[in-house]
């Protein structure tokens, strides 16, 4: 089969060690950083699983993002539950309902209208959000606790504590990943490379594409809904900048920046990307300036992303074909019509 | 609600449409002939409404500051295509929302260093500043009416040039086949730099004259770039008629659905859109899905 | 005709004024080989069409294994049996050959839905593929790109993709287009082969190859049937020959 374009396993290893060990050296500060990178991590590897490995760019992912971290934050205030164990299953699996339910809308539209839908379903959920005195308005929700992680009464560990915090995240993250990859390698994973490819071949051999790509839209959708469980248990906040469409931007510019359609890609795409806003942000009020021709020139200069650098070499196993996050290629002329 | 209050908010929602119609065609426009999704779409419409703002401060006339706006705005737009927008022909859409994603923050970033973050007004032209009785107790601006009958003007003008001209015959020509254009000899990029800069005045003309009513604030630009892609949606990407259509109904919805469920006003838009998609996935007038 | 594995009834396709298709009945026998031919235009390409359920007819039925399947989606007729072959090759060029069949073997389950065990170890669609891959002589290219072979070998894989998904009846339009003749030869082989255990409907401009593979042949003039018939019976049919004659020039 067709192996996944990842790095050897030793890097992988490697990098799952650096991980591990890095707040136990660095100031709180950036450990804190480091747990926002990897939310953001999460967050655009769900959606590279749409946009690199399914070919449906989602101008609106941050709506599942954001959706989730409502729902976090209702589920404390309303029904009052705190418990780890109770709250994940229940926002994740709630946002991965919404995703089905919203992505058998607009997977009935393609190409760039599914681009437009995607984004003005997140906008009609911003609005929601705005304009409901019962989601606390432009303010938004204040979480006050962190979510509880108890066994039978025993604590098993404190999700108020950062560096604590940080490993859930990476666990988080990790979990994802493993996710991602069990589900990218199943006899799904091989019908959603079909129609990555070739989607009216896949449709002539009998395939209900729409099945499918609904499918790995709740799916993103739903590890989209973890990275924003994560994301606002860390901030204690929610509002509705959660559900905006610059997050979505931003997601999207990660997965670019990474390189598409790699698992390692994002996560790679994220600490550089949230490197860099916070080296710009540190320099001068107007970065979002330099972010903005950043983004311009990894568009022009550098489409496969980093994945794609010389450096990208060492730790890509050469394959036999074309090489991993392949570029998006021209647009096909339509070809003139048979008898 | 009675007939004048009805009237009121008829002409308010024509109005509107036809703003919308403005901005949506330029949208279009540029996606049907240059094949190119521009999310700073609505940058355009914020920077008309700041040069109108700016222009007004200096010369203390609006008309003045429109006249002299429009051909700023083109220039703009015409740098925007030859300095970005010409790398982005024939690649994938992906590329191109994320290179116009960028633009936008560029605009916006610009914005604040020149006019930073206040909302700025536009004082309607004095000529201009009255109403008209609708009936004892209802009047309707004037100013309102300028906007539509000016929006009614370029509406005709577009279509005079689209289907009376060789421009128009080029600008058809070339939305049909690129390539062809281009072996007949004609000049493919200075056409689709001159379509993109129209597109583009086109917006930041409604953008200027909406200033009076809307106000100018920061950010203003994305919420008629996300309104206008319901329009074109609906409408049907690269119709012109779908544009109208689309925009005159969102113009209804929008005004209507403000007036009769205001919890869910911003709502309304967006269901509106959902409805329409369940029913054509491909907008009204829009090409049927392979 | 009842032991027909495919038949039509009165099929009819309008576009606007023009019938591409007038009324055709023809019934396709079980293990037969039957060559669709006639000038261009002739409405060949559209009768399969209507056959695959790309397009839906204007008047008549299509009826396979005693079943009405007129107006089925091209995905429901795949399923049921019919394989069909496209003039332009259409093959998911970024994928190997084994991936390529794979996806099309794995057409043949219920449902792919499946999101936990790998696909590498449903091991029965592999030796689908690789089964596959072996009758159109491509083994050697199996973990090559599509991207990477030459057009008849992209047709030989489009044939193998085909066949992956184990149908019973095969529809060709125009396998040979665009070939040389050393190609020809070999996909000519080939469908020899396939032919002993599979019904194969085929649209071929080619006259040698059709007397040399086809078992009977339908002549289709401006969508109606001109006349079907053996080989040997349409090689003398004086009609086919005034048809042909009539409307271009045949060497």
């Amino acid at each position: 089969m067709r192996p996944l374009s990842r790095p050897p396993f030793w890097v992988l290893v490697a990098a799952l060690v650096v991980l591990a060990v890095f707040p136990q050296f660095v100031e709180r500060y950036y450990a804190q950083l480091a747990t926002k990178v990897l939310v953001m991590a999460i967050f655009a590897l769900s959606l590279d699983l749409l946009v690199g490995y399914t070919r449906l760019v989602s101008l609106g992912h941050a709506a599942f993002y954001g959706l989730a971290g409502y729902t976090l934050a209702i589920l404390q205030r309303d029904l009052g539950l705190v418990s780890l164990w109770t709250t994940l299953p229940l926002t994740v699996g709630f946002t991965a309902l919404v995703a089905l339910v919203l992505g058998a809308l607009a997977i009935r539209t393609s190409g760039i209208y599914f681009i437009m839908v995607t984004l003005a379903i997140a906008q009609m959920l911003y609005y929601f959000a705005n304009d409901t005195k019962w989601l606390g308005g432009s303010d938004g929700m204040f979480l006050d606790v962190k979510p509880t992680a108890e066994f039978f009464g025993l604590k098993l560990f404190d999700l108020k504590n950062r560096v604590t915090f940080y490993y859930f995240a990476l666990a988080a993250l990790a979990a994802s990943f493993l996710l991602a990859r069990m589900v990218l390698a199943s006899l799904f994973g091989r019908v959603i490379d079909a129609i990555r490819c070739n989607e009216p071949r896949t449709r002539a051999l009998g395939y209900a594409t729409w099945r499918y790509k609904l499918a790995m839209f709740a799916i993103a959708g739903a590890l989209a809904g973890l990275a924003g469980y994560v994301g606002a248990a860390q901030d204690g906040i929610v509002n509705p900048a959660f559900l905006s469409w610059h997050q979505s931007g931003q997601a999207l510019v990660i997965v670019i920046l990474g390189g598409m359609g790699t698992l390692y890609g994002p996560v790679v795409g994220a600490f550089a990307l949230i490197a860099l806003e916070d080296v710009a942000a540190g320099l001068t009020e107007h970065w979002l300036l330099f972010i903005g021709v950043f983004v311009i020139a990894v568009v022009l200069f550098l489409p496969r992303g980093i994945a794609s650098l010389p450096l990208g070499g060492l730790v890509r196993r050469p394959r036999k074909r074309g090489g991993g996050a392949a570029p998006l290629p021209e647009r096909p002329v339509p070809e003139a019509g048979d008898d | 609600m009675d007939v004048s209050s009805f009237l009121v908010q008829g002409l308010n929602s024509v109005q509107y449409g036809f703003l919308l119609f403005l901005v949506a065609s330029g949208l279009t426009l540029i996606f049907g002939i240059l094949g190119v999704i521009n999310l700073a779409h609505g940058s355009f419409f914020m920077i008309g409404a700041y040069l109108a703002h700016w222009l007004q401060l200096k010369t203390g006339n609006l008309f003045l500051a429109i006249a002299l706006g429009l051909p700023l705005s083109f220039l703009v737009g015409l740098a925007v295509e030859r300095l970005a927008i010409r790398f982005l022909y024939a690649r994938d859409h992906l590329y191109q929302v994320l290179l116009t994603y960028g633009l936008i923050l560029i605009f916006n970033e610009l914005q604040r260093i020149f006019w930073g973050n206040d909302v700025h007004g536009v004082p309607i032209p004095s000529v201009l500043d009255a109403s008209v009785p609708l009936n004892e107790t209802q009047s309707y601006p004037v100013y309102r009416f300028f906007i539509s009958l000016a929006c009614i003007g370029v509406a005709a003008a577009m279509y005079f040039v689209i289907h009376r001209t060789k421009l128009g015959m080029l600008i058809r020509a070339g939305a049909a086949n690129r390539e062809m254009v281009g072996l007949l000899g004609f000049r493919v990029n200075r056409l689709y730099a001159l379509v993109f800069a129209l597109g583009a005045a086109l917006t930041a003309f409604a953008g200027m004259l909406s200033a009076p009513v809307n106000s100018v604030y920061p950010g203003m630009g994305e919420h008629i770039l996300i309104i206008s892609f319901v329009v074109v949606v609906i409408g049907g990407l690269g119709s012109i008629q779908g544009a109208f259509v689309g925009a005159m109904l969102i113009g209804f919805v929008d005004t209507f659905g403000k007036v009769f469920v205001p919890e869910a006003a911003s709502l309304s838009v967006y269901a509106f859109m959902a409805a329409v998609l369940l029913w054509r996935p491909q907008g009204l007038f829009g090409a049927r899905p392979a | 005709m009842t032991d027909a594995l495919l038949e039509t009834r009165g099929l009819a396709k309008q576009f606007g004024g023009l019938a591409a298709v007038n009324d055709v009945s023809l019934a396709f026998a079980a293990g037969e080989v039957h060559a669709v031919i006639g000038p261009n235009g002739a409405g060949k390409t559209t009768l399969l069409n209507l056959l695959s359920g790309e397009m839906r007819p204007s008047a008549g039925s299509v009826w396979f294994k005693g079943r009405a399947i007129t107006g089925l989606p091209p995905d429901r007729v795949a399923r049921l049996g019919i394989g069909r072959s496209f003039q332009r090759t259409n093959v998911f060029t970024e994928l190997t050959c084994f991936e390529n069949c794979w996806i099309a073997a794995q057409s043949r389950r219920a449902s792919s839905l499946r999101f936990f065990r790998p696909a590498a170890a449903h091991a029965e669609i592999g030796v689908a593929a690789d089964r596959a891959l072996d009758l159109c002589g491509l083994r050697a290219r199996r973990d090559h790109a599509a991207a990477a072979m030459s057009h008849g070998e992209r047709r030989q894989l489009e044939i193998a993709m085909i066949l992956a998904t184990e149908p019973e009846l095969l529809l060709f339009d125009e396998p040979l287009a665009r070939m040389g003749y050393r190609e020809s030869q070999e996909v000519i082989a080939l469908l020899r082969r396939i032919a002993e255990k599979h019904t194969i409907v085929l649209i071929e401009h080619d006259m040698d190859a059709v007397f040399s593979i086809a078992d009977r042949i339908t002549v289709l003039v401006n969508g109606a049937v001109l006349e079907t018939g053996t080989v040997a019976a349409i090689q003398k049919s004086a009609a086919v020959q005034a048809a042909y004659l009539g409307a271009e020039e045949q060497p």
